[in-house]
């Protein structure tokens, strides 16, 4: 049904209405009668034991209800956070995991780990007994040089050299054999600098305990409340599944750093039962930047094999990761298999071999943020592909079209464990050069320089394994959940249609995006269909929202159900039309019977559904509703071309990107619009890596960029326009043949801006972010 | 303490609140009006952005105290379905918002900043709006709403 709020059109976002009149529901927004407020003690110090609390003077601080330290929690049995992704190191061994208790017991290991927490009936009254929490430390040197923390004291007793897990992926002696036969070496060593998620919904949680049903309700900002309920159940031991109730509201923005199970809900919803009375917390954005699981920050050395022509012959990549000072709940997993595993990137370099350490360090944990490894891979091979052009003096164009895997070569294994299905990396490249009008850059440069300034232009091709994840392949690399999505169409009475997804939207637009779909299928208007999500008890058990996976698997669980659907209703059509089901065919919402002028619409099969007077009870079930599960086959393969073009001012170093071009493969798009703003909102945190965010902590480990002040955020002045275009290689083995499109701009943009800005310099390299100062030092030769 | 009167969203109010309560604060915990949001505490962010007077401002640098007999609208206070401001419209049809909590902040900001230029081109409106953060949208689609509702205001 091609119509304008079908598959492909861009209809106007229905989750707006509330948005723009004030009238969304965060998880702040909500307040519970009897509420208290809970303010957490975070340690001042990097590196420390606890020697000492005491929370006397905190309990008799007027209003406070409560305070307590890490050992309460452990009393109640209350377990360590744990990390969900078993990686094994080369030797066979797995990785190590320190205890992570959600309240610090003996020793706090980053500035800002809680260490108590104080409930107050205000959050003045929390905060005034929370300043009057009286803790003795014992100051240690903090380990703070990921480079070098494997050589350093030892931060975790069960922890030797401070290193989680030493891995590899690829055939080493193949890629030796390929350096040897190589006539080019191009090497490279990078820093992918430390960020800092920053949502603009701070984290927030609302615990609250119904002694009457032993029942646990938590409202919390969660991209997938019911991994959080899992983790809470059956990890944390707060209580059964079936006795806690997770509901994730509206969510202010995620990137990652909401999948996570954090302290902060963990000591909430445990102590509504302690205080008997809910209990809310909201991060100051101090916590945000101080205890938000933070992304990136990798070491990497890497090298590329060439022949005398320009073929790619193996690839080499070191790299140590840092965790921070603990295994947050996916950490494990995004330098190693969302990394290492996208090191073929688009090219059909025979011979890779990846080496990853992760280490630990006295700083924040880091996690996933938008993109999860696939930005640290793609960096590490379009600069050192870049690079290698400029080194052979090869178009850097030409460089990566030699070296595409081309369409007639799908479906293509890499040698770095994964099949790509499908993709035209040409086609994006040509459309992208035709935006950027590449032919005419050389005068574009000359005039620049005319002009005392320095132009230049970088590409990034970029490829993701999105769609997280088959879980067949998953749980074989060391996930501890499965990675499906589960859907429920259910069809009410009058036919209008309520459907219950396991994936969750904090920004993404499903509510629009899976209406437009279900709708489509089922031949229904738009409006009369309902997206419900974020609610334990109202969807059946589903993975969430992170991974660009959200249409990939999420949409085909819901596609999947709607094809029941159809399916169920052509039997209540066949028994209503006194036909047979085979002869009843299905289109725009009408059931028919070929070559007869009788016909029935879905309201009217959805109504007999439950009103059943005639039914054949043993051949004909009533009711219309259909659930589905949907474990995708294969990850699905997003990539395309950025194309990045930067004007430097020489006398300051100020950095103007004159024009950014992004023309990406999403396969099908339900809704273009929403895509578009998908890109524009990617293409905006890769810039912002690229020129201005970074996360720093100085050399007593305290985080210097702690809060807006500090650590700066791509403003609407630091951003240009952006040219946003498609081309479609259809997913091959999902029912929608979509592939998502949620990281793609974080993981093209950052190589494309940092190779422009090295060409206009001509300089190799150059650190993350590339500030004016960075720039203007490159410039001045030092 | 202190007594404070003020009108909101055309509505006579009267409370009481320490002196050091901030508007952003007395607007979501007293007034219930939480469609304006907090998102720092060093008035970066701009979320809490309402008008006060006419004029367009970051409600957490304000004492509620400094309301006094002043005239303060809120994002609930500009415009309902059916009868939408047309700055409202502009972000729904440019797709200008994505997880929505930056977007009440933003639009009274954009609002204030059309009342108060005679005409703005993308530039403009990138400056104008600089002391409000979005890390969903990128901004694009921000620029291209506020162009298009200055047509209509």
């Amino acid at each position: 049904m091609a119509t304008e709020t079908g598959i492909g059109a861009s209809v106007r976002r229905t989750e707006d209405a509330r948005f723009i009149t004030g009238t969304g529901r965060y998880t702040d927004d909500i307040n519970l009668p009897g509420q208290t407020h809970c303010v957490f003690v975070r340690s001042p110090h990097a590196r420390a034991t606890i020697k000492s609390i005491d929370t006397s003077a905190a309990l008799s601080t007027p209003g406070v209800v409560a305070a307590f330290v890490g050992a309460d929690l452990a009393r109640d049995e209350i377990g360590d956070l744990p990390c969900g992704w078993l990686v094994k190191s080369k030797d066979g061994s797995d990785m190590v995991a320190p205890p992570h208790p959600p309240i610090a017991t003996e020793r706090v290991n980053y500035v800002g780990e809680p260490y108590a927490l104080v409930i107050g009936e205000s959050v003045q009254a929390a905060k005034n007994g929370a300043e009057a929490v009286v803790a003795e430390f014992d100051m240690h040197t903090p380990i703070l040089d990921v480079a070098t923390a494997t050589q350093s004291d030892q931060i975790h007793e069960s922890v030797p050299s401070n290193r989680s897990y030493d891995w590899e992926l690829g055939d080493k002696a193949a890629t030796e054999a390929a350096f040897e036969s190589a006539a080019h070496i191009t090497s490279i060593d990078i820093v992918n600098n430390r960020l800092i998620p920053n949502a603009i919904e701070p984290r927030a949680a609302l615990g609250s305990y119904d002694a009457a049903s032993g029942t646990y309700t938590l409202h919390t900002t969660s991209q997938n409340p019911h991994l959080e309920r899992l983790v809470l159940a059956a990890f944390v031991n707060i209580a059964p599944e079936a006795k806690l109730h997770v509901i994730s509201p509206d969510v202010g923005g995620g990137f990652g750093s909401k999948i996570f199970v954090y302290a902060e809900e963990t000591a909430v919803i445990w102590a509504s039962a302690k205080v008997g009375r809910p209990v809310k917390w909201t991060a100051e954005r101090v916590e945000s930047f101080l205890a938000d699981a933070h992304g990136r920050d990798h070491v990497t050395h890497a090298e590329l094999a060439l022949s005398q022509e320009g073929d790619f012959l193996g690839l080499t990549v070191k790299t140590i990761a840092n965790m921070g000072a603990y295994l947050s709940t996916f950490a494990s997993s995004v330098p190693t298999y969302l990394y290492g595993t996208l090191m073929a990137g688009q090219y059909k370099t025979p011979a890779i071999y990846v080496e990853v350490q992760a280490v630990f360090t006295n700083t924040a944990p880091v996690d996933a943020y938008r993109g999860a490894g696939r930005p640290e891979a793609t960096y590490v091979v379009e600069r050192i592909v870049e690079t290698a052009a400029r080194e052979l003096n090869i178009d850097a164009t030409e460089l990566r079209r030699r070296n595409f895997i081309k369409p007639e070569d799908f479906p293509y294994e890499t040698p770095v464990a994964l099949t790509y299905d499908t993709g035209n990396y040409a086609a994006s490249l040509d459309k992208a050069l035709e935006y950027a009008n590449y032919s005419g850059f050389a005068s574009r440069k000359a005039q620049s320089e005319a002009d005392g300034k320095r132009r230049g232009m970088g590409f990034s091709c970029y490829i993701e394994a999105c769609g997280l994840a088959p879980s067949q392949v998953a749980l074989s690399l060391g996930a501890g959940v499965g990675l499906f999505e589960s859907a429920e169409v259910r069809v009410d009475v009058t036919g209008s249609v309520t459907v219950m997804t396991g994936a969750h939207s904090h920004g993404q637009g499903h509510e629009t995006t899976f209406a437009q779909l279900v709708s489509d299928k089922l031949g229904i208007p738009f409006e009369n269909v309902s997206i419900v999500h974020g609610d334990t008890r109202r969807s059946d058990y589903g993975l969430g929202t992170y991974g660009s996976r959200s249409i990939a698997v999420g949409g085909s669980a819901i596609s999947m159900a709607t094809d029941k659907i159809v399916s169920k209703a052509k039997k209540i059509a066949a028994h209503m039309l006194d036909s047979e089901e085979d002869q009843v065919s299905f289109d725009d919402g009408v059931f028919t019977i070929p070559d007869s002028n009788e016909s029935l619409t879905f309201g009217e099969v959805a109504f007999s559904a439950y009103v059943p007077g005639n039914f054949p009870l043993d051949e004909l079930e009533p009711g219309l509703s259909e659930k589905a599960f949907y474990d995708p086959a294969n990850f699905t393969y997003p990539a395309g071309t950025h194309i990045c073009e930067v004007e430097i001012d020489s006398e300051t170093g100020t950095t103007s990107i004159v024009s950014f071009v992004a023309v990406d493969d999403f396969g099908n798009v339900i809704n273009p619009m929403i895509v578009e703003g998908q890109v524009h909102g990617g293409l905006a945190q890769g810039i912002g890596q690229a020129l201005l965010e970074h996360g720093i902590y100085d050399s007593d480990g305290q985080l210097v960029s702690g809060s807006y002040m500090d650590y700066t955020m791509p403003r609407a002045d630091d951003l240009p326009d952006f040219v946003v275009d498609t081309t479609s290689t259809p997913c091959t083995h999902n029912p929608l043949g979509v592939k998502g499109c949620g990281e793609a701009g974080a993981i093209g943009a950052t190589a494309a801006v940092m190779n422009a800005i090295t060409d206009a310099l001509g300089v190799k390299e150059l650190p993350m972010p590339a500030t004016s100062e960075t720039v203007w030092r490159a410039i001045q030769g030092g | 303490m202190v007594d404070v009167t003020f009108s909101v969203n055309g509505e006579e109010r009267s409370l009481s609140v320490e002196d050091n309560t901030l508007l952003s604060d007395t607007l979501r915990e007293s007034l219930n009006l939480t469609g304006t949001h907090i998102g720092c505490d060093t008035s970066q962010c701009g979320s809490c952005t309402v008008h006060l007077n006419g004029k367009a401002v970051k409600a957490c640098t304000i004492l509620t105290a400094q309301a006094q007999g002043g005239d303060v609208t809120t994002i609930e206070g500009i415009g309902e379905p059916g009868s939408l401001h047309p700055m409202q419209e502009a972000f729904n049809e440019h797709h200008a918002l994505q997880c929505g909590f930056c977007t009440p902040g933003m639009i009274m900001a954009a609002i204030g900043l059309v009342n108060e230029s005679e005409s703005l081109d993308g530039d403009a409106v990138r400056k104008g709006l600089d002391g409000n953060f979005c890390r969903c949208t990128g901004y694009h689609n921000i620029v291209k709403a506020v162009l298009s509702a200055q047509q209509n205001m």
